[in-house]
């Protein structure tokens, strides 16, 4: 079995709950020249599809409990029809700490040699990475954007109820928050929760 | 949440000083699944005793065995909770990552119990006459009527839910079902389910039927979803659950820091078992770092109080949870090697005298002993009595292990029995 697979094409099963960065990856693994990639995003019958598929490598996200369901799959079939050797890629130590860190895991057939996972999982790794990294970010954008808001609501407050132009009240809001040390978003949010509890 | 409890130990109340004989504080990571049988190693971090000895435990929560396992492996967790059998299937070379593991120290004994569905369960009695205080093999033979009942009627067999291939939970849900004479890789469709959906999956109809650690069986038989049919005590009373699984290299090199860490858990199991503690217990494993679970079910889990079903069938299980006593710290050999005679019964591996010094290599007493000296509780006579308590009469053989697995007339047909001289 694994004498034919030498010069064909890997074939590579990712399983991801997040559809967005499992699709950042099958992406990854095309631009590679893996043609031979399926993705899934639920676990539900993955046991039926790896025995029709019979991968290469499967790329999975670890903070997917199911993977327990998995090693149950490959120990099973070991007493049924045909064996499925998957083991945890050992390839590099170093590089399997990268993997871990990032959040991904990959099994590869028995008999695999490591030159031919490695650039797989080094992709995945990076895109993993990547993909953390964006979600960072938009985090970070979504709490800007939710803080003007509350910005622009705490001025409005102070300059109906104390009769200030939108440049006092926002001086009055940025003093306050220089002298109690606090965030201005914060000082903001306390003007706003304060006006709905007063009026 | 530290600052709620004081140590109190030898008389005395207290708060002990960070460590000052010169041992330099060291900081061990810590993967643990939520599960009770957690507690000893969340509280030896949170009362203090890890920081008694110098040490400070960075708990860090995980969602499978399998990633528990490889961060161990892959140096991302320095010490783990583990399922007594992975450090037997490590050392057998078992599994898609066997990477050596080794066991001084069992964070206690109990805590596993087998829930069927309702309807299952109601099926069992009509078919059966089970009284409401039947015993666990008068349940594995009603289950079996049952299995004879569907199978005639052309009806697919149960699905019935544990948590990995290499866990007590495997090991002992076959060991009932076989143990009424159903075969648990022909008659039933055995699946894994991780436990915090176990009970979801059961009130959902995924699965019939499940076996798992606490509190998760009570949760789904005070939902009114599932009947519990068998504890593990009826199972085998000594039987393996949770250990502490170090990597043998790292253990080498951090020998004073196994040490101290030992007499931290020792200290913190101590704790556990005393009934006094349980209300604190059930307060610190019910927050969300931890269980997440309702703290008045978690509390009376550990007083092994359990409804059976929603009607209100009460069964009090005495020892339930043995955190301490009972010799429950002491990593028997005698049990990796029946974990081992399991996996040759279900054809997870052969047998041959090298694989039984592989599977006993697995739990290190010696570690356990040097580390406490007086204080190591060491097993009693009444372990020699305990080989005979299973629930089918069988008596567990450790030295002749090939008979033991020829013995028992369920069986996987690729177990094998005889001797070999392999490996």
């Amino acid at each position: 079995m694994s004498t034919s697979r030498i010069s064909a094409d890997l074939t590579i099963l990712v399983i991801d709950e997040n559809a967005i960065r499992a699709s950042i990856i099958e992406a990854g693994l095309t631009e590679a020249g893996h043609c031979n990639v399926t993705v899934i995003h639920e676990v539900q019958g993955v046991a039926r599809l790896i025995e029709t598929l019979s991968p290469d490598v499967i790329i999975i996200d670890i903070e997917n409990p199911n993977r327990d369901m998995m090693e149950h799959m490959f120990q099973l079939t070991r007493t049924i029809s045909r064996p499925i050797a998957m083991f945890v890629d050992r390839s590099d130590t170093a590089a399997i700490e990268a993997a871990v860190d990032a959040g991904v895991s990959a099994y590869v057939v028995d008999g695999l040699k490591k030159e031919r996972v490695k650039p797989i999982l080094d992709m995945a790794v990076s895109r993993f990475n990547a993909f953390s990294r964006l979600q960072r970010e938009l985090a970070e954008a979504k709490t800007a954007l939710e803080e003007r808001k509350v910005i622009e609501r705490a001025k409005g407050i102070l300059m109906k109820m104390r009769g200030l132009s939108e440049e006092q009240a926002f001086a009055l809001l940025r003093q306050t928050a220089m002298n109690e040390k606090k965030k201005l978003a914060d000082i903001a949010q306390s003007v706003v929760t304060a006006a709905g509890l007063l009026l | 949440m530290s600052d709620m409890f004081s140590i109190e130990t030898g008389g005395n109340a207290v708060k002990a000083p960070v460590l000052s004989t010169g041992r330099e504080h060291k900081t061990l990571r810590a993967g643990f699944i939520p599960l009770m049988d957690a507690s000893i190693l969340i509280v030896a971090a949170e009362i203090g005793f890890a920081n008694r000895e110098g040490l400070t435990l960075d708990l860090v929560r995980d969602v499978s065995w399998a990633n528990v396992r490889d961060r161990l492996a892959f140096r991302q967790f320095d010490i783990a909770h583990m399922l007594s059998p992975m450090p037997v299937a490590s050392m057998l070379g078992l599994g898609s990552n066997p990477s050596p593991t080794l066991t001084p120290f069992s964070l206690g004994r109990g805590g596993n119990a087998i829930t069927l569905s309702v309807r299952l369960y109601e099926r069992m009695k009509a078919q059966a006459g089970l009284a409401d205080d039947a015993s666990a093999l008068a349940n594995a033979r009603a289950l079996a009527a049952v299995l004879a009942d569907m199978k005639a009627r052309g009806e697919a067999p149960p699905t019935l839910g544990m948590t990995y291939p290499f866990s007590s939970h495997n090991y002992e849900f076959r060991y009932w079902l076989a143990a009424g004479g159903i075969d648990p890789d022909r008659d039933v469709k055995l699946v894994v389910v991780p436990p915090p959906l176990t009970s979801d999956a059961l009130a959902a109809g995924a699965i019939d039927g499940f076996c798992v650690g606490a509190p998760w069986n009570m949760i789904a038989s005070e939902r009114g979803t599932g009947r519990i049919v068998a504890a593990k005590q009826d199972i085998w009373p000594l039987a393996p659950e949770k250990v502490l699984g170090l990597r043998p290299d790292w253990a080498e090199a951090n020998a004073d820091t196994v040490s101290r860490l030992i007499v931290a858990l020792d200290r913190a199991a101590r704790w556990c078992d005393d009934p006094a503690h349980r209300d604190d217990l059930a307060a610190i494993l019910s927050d969300t770092r931890y269980i997440a679970a309702p703290r008045t079910i978690i509390r009376r889990v550990l007083d092994g109080e359990f409804s059976l079903d929603a009607r209100g069938t009460k069964r009090r299980i005495p020892d339930y949870f043995l955190f301490h006593r009972g010799a429950a710290n002491y990593p028997r050999p005698n049990q990796a090697l029946w974990i081992y005679s399991q996996m040759m019964r279900w054809g997870q591996v052969d047998f041959s005298e090298a694989n039984m010094a592989r599977a006993t290599s697995a739990f290190r007493p010696d570690l356990y002993t040097a580390a406490l000296g007086p204080d190591a509780m060491l097993p009693g006579p009444e372990d020699a009595a305990a080989l005979e308590m299973f629930m089918d009469a069988r008596r567990f053989d450790p030295v002749d292990l090939a008979a033991y697995v020829a013995g028992f007339p369920v069986r996987s047909p690729v177990a094998m029995a005889t001797e070999t001289d392999e490996g």
